[in-house]
């Protein structure tokens, strides 16, 4: 286990440090900041202050080791924009998305186990055709437009649901949490519903699939003839089997919720990361895209060791010491 | 229980003075924006949304009505006392929200702090750099230096809002996003504040001039323009800026709803390249080589571009009715507009004729370039005027483009024609002229944004009269005659200017601003007394 981890830290060392070269590079390519920054007003010799002021007449292999530098005392540099280090803007969004996130997740597992479970136990009953054919429109319907509908129905028509925003938030462990209060739930519930629907979908998917596959493996029909009740069959032996490819793919996802949540997080005003991150993008504040696209590298590295960790404790036949 | 406390409320909103037609409701204001507010410190990032926060927070010794017009703030008059001199008197009684007494000490330690705010991206020195001496001659009286005459001092002044020397000393951005240093004259406090998301503001009941409507504020940053329409329909906001163009029908035709509307200031034009005397990249002939030399060189070229172009189709189709054709720089009414300047009016076959003139009866390729997510309908604008430039003989291409790129390949003139916006900020003719038209010069910090490198002698000439000019009546006949130079000679091609509207649920009125700026100050409830 200790080698495992001690590997996996290398290696994530290694992708850190090229995903900062690349992440560099490329942000450099999009644009200038001091043109979409700067006043119109400004005349010339504004302009030259403004390009010093940000470190930008250095060129660019300079800028690239001042931040890696930097980065190593655990500065990953000051926005541009608001004059604030990068790394805490991001952490003061964080939980936002980290509750919108979690909501979406434990809806698509709520609804999409059971689902998927009915789908493949009885593949050919007209309500399990309505469930596969109700996933196929959460797949491909465009987010923006659904969570508009949403807004439009619960919201605007109905008046039942806050619009857009975060409610009210409860101040726990020096963050801003919003799943503690009444209103902020009810802020909540759009958003993570948009965003939970395409996880819905697979999830249901995935379960399906795989218990189609299962339900014909010799050690059911022997459990079958055995004589155990169709319940214990389902729920411990064909369950636990169809959870594996299930856990890796909602880990994967869930990383890729909080990293690229933005459209929903824009249309319902939701003051998360990936909000940050498309405001940021629009006026080129380099220094706030860089932290950000780093500290979601680390993430997805993590998630990844926590699903390898995840499977050795689901199947006992995984082994994390496996030489490669 | 329930109507004793209402009629305690009523009795509250009496006694602060509003008439009793007032319907009775809480003194409470929700009000959402388009664009994001970046800054709470009045002098770290020069941006519209931090303007408008600024000044609901703070005051400058100057200010701008909703016609842009200059009215007296803290300073109750200025005037020159000679050619480089400039004498403030300063509103007596005034006092910061922590108590502390505004004098002529804080505005020297203000225009001290301006330049040296650490790592701003768009500072205000340029508002602070013509003085070169502040001289303080009683707490109420200012005098400011300045090496030549220089007429703008009271306009420019309007855009530096005022800090406290003793509480502003160490003054910090993050002191100012965080709440404790955001203490101002303006007519609100800040009472919170989360960074992209939302602020809250608690009225400044010591307010020096007419006390605002609202209680309580609250200003919420929704970027997605159909998400702030929802919200306004939801009901969970009362008032939203930036209505899209496309839903001005529908939100006008809601009887819940009321709509406010000024022409503002912001000019939508195409500049074209005057830089290049041989080959400009995007003029080519049938075949798609460079002309030998650039046609926009030619103003009869310049001039039949601009007849080639239906304005009024423009207005009416893409628009929707939420622009004006715009002949000139500025709008009817604003100081140093030419009266008699009309918009050039669509006449295709007179454009062709000026073409064969130029050299050209066959026409020849363009291709015409701007943003696509900057201005409202930009990209649908130059997709309009591309086909009628082809209908006009000029087979013309058109690349829209996201403005983080386009705005840099654009400063490296890498474009022939290209879409611009430009909002004269001051209402005044100097500032589009200065920046837009007049030869790029560093020393004087003229035409900085000058993209296209437009260059007139005689226009350069009249302009620096005009700024060294003290005399409202003469400065204005001197930047009229310059503003008639720059597009009777077609140095930009002038499309429209925008209108800024807003909307609110009804029950509410608002007074627009042209410089786009949403102030809780400009709301109150119909009827209410201003």
């Amino acid at each position: 286990m200790t080698v495992f981890l001690l590997r996996r830290l290398l290696q994530a060392a290694a992708v850190v440090l090229v995903m900062s070269l690349l992440v560099f590079l490329g942000v450099y390519a999009i644009g200038d900041p001091v043109e979409i920054l700067i006043s119109p007003e400004a005349d010339q010799i504004e302009r030259e202050r403004a390009i010093r002021a940000l470190g930008l007449d250095l060129p660019l292999w300079q800028q690239y080791l001042v931040f890696l530098g930097r980065a190593l005392q655990g500065d990953l540099g000051r926005s541009f924009v608001f004059n604030e280090p990068a790394l805490q803007l991001i952490l003061q969004r964080m939980p936002a998305t980290l509750e919108l996130a979690v909501g979406a997740t434990l809806v698509a597992l709520v609804i999409g186990l059971p689902l998927g479970l009915y789908a493949g136990l009885r593949p050919h009953a007209p309500v399990a055709k309505g469930i596969l054919a109700g996933s196929i429109l959460g797949f491909s319907l465009p987010t923006f437009w659904v969570g508009l509908m949403l807004i439009m129905v619960f919201a605007v028509q109905l008046g039942w649901l806050p619009s857009t925003g975060r409610g009210e938030t409860v101040t726990v462990l020096g963050m801003r949490w919003s799943f503690l209060t009444r209103d902020g739930l009810a802020h909540m519930v759009m958003p993570a519903l948009n965003l939970s629907l395409f996880k819905t979908s697979l999830v249901i998917r995935l379960t399906r699939a795989g218990v189609r596959e299962t339900m014909l493996m010799d050690y059911v029909k022997f459990a079958r003839a055995k004589g155990l009740s169709p319940a214990r069959i389902t729920f411990v032996h064909v369950f636990k089997n169809i959870l594996i490819p299930v856990v890796t793919v909602v880990g994967l996802e869930f990383g890729g919720t909080i990293a690229f949540s933005v459209v929903t997080e824009s249309v319902f005003a939701w003051p998360g990361m990936g909000k940050l991150i498309i405001d940021s993008i629009n006026v080129l504040d380099r220094p706030v895209m860089v932290a950000y696209l780093m500290i979601i590298v680390l993430m997805f590295i993590t998630i990844n060791l926590v699903v390898d960790i995840t499977y050795s404790l689901l199947d006992p036949r995984v082994r994390l010491e496996g030489k490669s | 229980m329930v109507g004793w406390f209402r009629a305690a409320l009523c009795g509250a909103i009496l006694a602060c003075g509003l008439t009793p037609a007032t319907p009775c409701r809480a003194q409470t204001l929700t009000i959402a924006v388009g664009a994001p507010v970046t800054s709470i410190d009045p002098h770290y990032h020069q941006l519209s949304p931090n303007t408008a926060v600024a000044q609901m927070i703070f005051s400058g010794l100057t200010a701008t009505d909703g016609h842009a017009r200059l009215v007296p703030e803290l300073a109750e008059g200025w005037r020159p006392v000679d050619a480089t001199t400039w004498e403030f008197r300063l509103r007596p009684g005034v006092r910061f929200h922590n108590g502390s007494a505004f004098t002529a000490e804080d505005v020297a330690f203000t225009f001290q702090r301006v330049p040296n705010v650490p790592n701003s991206p768009s500072s205000y020195a340029i508002y602070t750099r013509p003085i070169r001496e502040v001289q303080v001659v009683d707490p109420l009286t200012l005098r400011l230096t300045t090496a030549s005459p220089y007429p703008l001092m009271p306009t420019d002044l309007a855009s530096v809002m005022i800090l406290d020397a003793e509480t502003h000393a160490q003054a910090t951005t993050e002191g100012f996003n965080a709440g404790p240093m955001a203490i101002g004259t303006g007519p609100f406090r800040m009472a919170s504040h989360r960074n992209g998301d939302r602020i809250a503001f608690e009225r400044n009941d010591d307010y020096f001039g007419a006390r605002p409507a609202w209680q309580r504020v609250t200003y919420r940053m929704i970027t997605n323009d159909a998400a702030r329409t929802a919200a306004l329909l939801a009901g969970d906001v009362e008032v939203i800026d930036q209505v899209p163009t496309s839903d001005l029908a529908k939100l006008r035709g809601d009887a819940r709803l009321a709509l406010s509307e000024i022409t503002g200031l912001r000019l939508i034009y195409l500049a074209l390249d005057h830089a290049r005397r041989e080959a400009t990249p995007f003029a080519t002939d049938g075949e798609g080589r460079p002309l030998p030399r650039n046609p926009l060189q030619d103003p009869r070229v310049r001039r039949a571009l601009s007849m080639a172009i239906d304005r009024g189709a423009i207005v009416e189709r893409v628009m929707e009715g939420a622009v004006i054709p715009a002949g000139q720089f500025l709008p009817e009414g604003s100081f140093s507009h030419v009266p008699d300047l009309a918009p050039t009016p669509y006449d295709p076959e007179g454009a062709k004729r000026l073409l064969a003139e130029a050299g050209f009866p066959q026409g020849f390729r363009l291709t015409l370039h701007g943003p696509n997510d900057r201005y409202p309908n930009d990209a649908r604008i130059i997709q309009a005027i591309g086909q009628m430039w082809t209908r006009a003989g000029l087979r013309t291409a058109v690349e829209a483009q996201p403005w983080t790129s386009f705005v840099a390949r654009a400063g490296r003139q890498e474009f022939s024609v290209f879409l611009q916006g430009w909002g004269s900020s001051s209402g005044e003719g100097s500032n589009p002229l200065r920046n837009l038209v007049a030869t790029p010069d560093r020393e004087k910090g003229y035409g900085a944004s000058n993209r296209g490198r437009y260059s007139n002698p005689e226009l350069d000439r009249l302009l620096a009269a005009a700024m060294q000019e003290l005399d409202d009546a003469k400065r204005e006949a001197l930047l009229q005659q310059a503003t008639r130079l720059a597009f009777e000679d077609v140095g930009i091609l002038p499309l429209h200017i925008q209108k800024n509207s807003w909307a609110m649920r009804k029950g509410l009125a608002h007074d627009a601003r042209a410089d786009e700026l949403t102030r809780a100050q400009d709301i109150r409830p119909a009827g209410a007394a201003r």
